[in-house]
């Protein structure tokens, strides 16, 4: 079992054509990901990668019965491609895309309310349920199936916490990178809830780091909706406040956002903390057995 | 990206939204010269930095004549500000904005900002304005108002009038305020900011509105589409590593301490500063090399954190997933023997061909410690700075 993709989820990519597209693309595709479809305006009749490209989503929806859509499209470009997703009858959208402007997400939310869709991202790693399919840029090596869903905003330190719980036996149902981006689609809780549903998820491990709320408002979640164990870690203890650390959504403004309050809160709801993010896979070891 | 008041006070006029008069001036003679123009016999002297806390620092001044005019902008051009929000060095005054005097009556706040909560924009306003409104907030949060605008439709008259009336504004008063913070959503979302603030908005004896301060920052992320606003950047107030970093597409944030790293990513990057401060050091800087952590990236962010005379050790955690653990290794030697690197520097690998990558760091006869794991790379780091 898993949340949201597994072995029979059929995907399409849009921005395939690109750089980026196609590097990632034949990655997921050699993973076992079933890529049926590239989108690429005025690229439609084409072959690339050895799947069709169309000039629309919903032309690609049409023919390929695809549900999922994966996007490497430009930056500038990232938000219509979204929104030309929700409409085309995509059910998930995976937006891999940094530097999206925040008001174009701010738009792009409000519009993705009138759909049946989730979005993952944007400027996130994506999606991967083990040994069935890779959604996004994260090494598939490092994945094993297996016990543990895995919640991050960040892309190399979620690699860190999948690594640790593949080497001690655990092995993850899915992962869900939700990004860095201080406005974007699924939050910790949405996929807090998957993860409850999910039976062969037994434990979940977060990943949080500085900036917003929204580890403050799991923690409230988790305290009222979640059975299951959960282990948590907050990156940027040490950050200055005021300084944007690398992500866009990294940054402690008007004394909101600490590591300390996140942790706090956490803790408040009976969460196992880690001070080490070199413990996520001891510590997830240690409440499963 | 901060624009200087003066820049954003253009940007206000532009809008229709009303703004104390004035010219930013650049020699002491300039500023005699804007008073003039601006006519009347009280002027105000304002340090441009990007920085808030200007008044209590002396960046802000009074002058009752040209020659007080002159003299306080002698005091500021070519200094530098400290302010609480500058930093110990402060930031170097090369501009003053000379504005004409207002008869003050009353003193209000409204900002702008993306709520991120929300996922909209929001418009707070509150009664306590030229205090600092994080005080404001902790201590007495009933006296600010917040509204939230939904982006199909935008700023309704409704939230406009519900504003005015917290700010306790009269008819005469709300018909200029409606208005004005009309315009201000308009420049606001014509601009990307990402913050917008106007502390303290007056009513002067006439009982007019005016921004007497103006605060707005533009998001780094839009500014592809914002060619005339990144003109307005003004790199003299920038960190001078953080600016170099970002000619080499590296992400740096200067820290205090003498432990550097270098890291692919931006949450590990944090992660990695967590660890070494867990482990009893100090961390230097957060530097993010990307995803790519090519030979030439390396090489560049090895220089730039070279440049900081305090760091004593330096610690490399690259966790290699599509980029090879043996291509970075290779990196760190090509850029530790072109650099000459005096200092310790630990480097922990994991990931893809990571036993390649051990290998030839061990086999390079550098003076570079391997560590096996993240925990590993602290304590090493800790002991050799």
């Amino acid at each position: 079992m898993s949340v949201l993709i597994n072995k029979d989820s059929r995907i399409i990519c849009q921005g395939l054509t690109g750089r980026q597209g196609s590097f990632h693309a034949e990655q997921c595709i050699e993973y076992g990901t079933q890529i049926v479809a590239g989108v690429t305006p005025g690229r439609g009749g084409e072959q690339h990668l050895g799947v069709p490209v169309f000039d629309t989503v919903s032309q690609a929806v049409a023919e390929t019965g695809a549900t999922v859509s994966m996007l490497f499209v430009p930056a500038p470009f990232a938000a219509d491609a979204i929104l030309a997703a929700a409409d085309g009858g995509i059910e998930l959208i995976v937006c891999i895309t940094e530097g999206i402007p925040v008001l174009d997400m701010v738009r792009v939310k409000e519009v993705l309310k009138d759909y049946d869709c989730r979005l993952i991202g944007p400027n996130c790693p994506g999606i991967i349920t083990p040994g069935e399919c890779k959604i996004g840029i994260m090494p598939g090596f490092i994945h094993q199936p297996g016990r543990v869903g895995v919640i991050s905003r960040s892309g190399t330190l979620t690699y860190e916490a999948v690594y640790q719980t593949t080497c001690n036996g655990l092995g993850q149902t899915t992962c869900i990178g939700i990004g860095g981006d201080p406005v974007r689609g699924m939050n910790f809780i949405d996929c807090l809830e998957l993860f409850e549903q999910d039976p062969a998820t037994e434990g979940i491990i977060m990943v949080g780091e500085i900036g917003g709320t929204d580890e403050e408002a799991a923690a409230r979640y988790i305290q009222a909706h979640v059975t299951k164990p959960v282990v948590a870690y907050i990156a940027g203890v040490t950050a200055p406040p005021g300084k944007r650390m690398g992500h866009a959504g990294a940054i402690i403004s008007g004394g909101e956002g600490t590591a300390a309050a996140k942790f706090a809160a956490l803790e408040a709801a009976r969460v196992k903390t880690v001070r080490s993010p070199a413990e996520l896979g001891s510590a997830m070891k240690e409440l499963l057995g | 990206m901060n624009l200087h008041e003066y820049q954003a006070k253009q940007l206000f006029a532009r809008y229709g939204v009303p703004v104390t008069k004035g010219e930013a001036a650049a020699t002491p003679a300039q500023a005699v010269a804007a008073a003039e123009r601006l006519g009347g016999d009280l002027w105000v002297v304002k340090a441009q930095v990007h920085a808030g806390g200007r008044g209590k620092a002396g960046g802000v001044k009074l002058a009752r004549s040209a020659e007080e005019v002159r003299a306080a902008a002698e005091s500021m051009l070519g200094r530098r500000l400290t302010t609480k929000q500058t930093g110990a060095e402060g930031l170097p005054i090369n501009q003053v904005f000379v504005e004409a005097g207002s008869q003050i009556e009353r003193e209000l706040y409204l900002s702008m900002l993306v709520d991120r909560g929300r996922e909209r924009i929001a418009i707070m306003a509150s009664q306590d304005g030229g205090m600092d409104i994080e005080e404001v907030a902790a201590n007495t949060p009933e006296r600010i108002v917040t509204v939230a605008i939904h982006p199909a439709v935008g700023l309704q008259p409704y939230q406009a009038r519900q504003l005015g009336f917290a700010l306790g504004l009269d008819q005469a008063q709300l018909k200029q305020f409606i208005p004005l913070v009309q315009n201000l959503y308009r420049m606001f979302d014509a601009s990307d900011a990402s913050l917008v603030e106007i502390n303290p908005l007056i009513v002067n004896t006439a009982g007019d509105l005016l921004a007497l301060d103006a605060k707005i920052n533009i998001e780094d992320n839009a500014l592809f589409r914002q060619s005339e606003l990144r003109a307005l950047r003004d790199p003299s107030q920038e960190d001078p590593m953080e600016r170099s970093a970002a000619e080499h597409d590296l992400n740096y944030v200067s820290l205090d301490g003498n432990i550097a790293c270098m890291v692919n990513g931006a949450g590990l990057a944090m992660a990695t500063m967590d660890l070494i401060k867990l482990h009893g050091g100090e961390p230097a800087n957060f530097l993010d090399v990307g995803g790519g952590a090519t030979p030439e990236r390396v090489a560049a962010a090895f220089k730039l954190i070279l440049s900081n005379p305090a760091v004593a050790a330096i610690l490399v955690n690259i966790f290699g997933g599509i980029v090879r653990c043996d291509d970075i290794a290779n990196g760190i030697i090509q850029a530790v023997r072109e650099i000459g690197i005096a200092v310790p520097v630990v480097v922990r690998l994991e990931g893809t061909n990571v036993e390649a990558g051990k290998a030839l760091l061990a086999d390079s006869g550098l003076d570079i410690q391997a560590a096996d794991d993240l925990t590993d790379a602290a304590r090493k780091v800790v002991a050799a700075a």
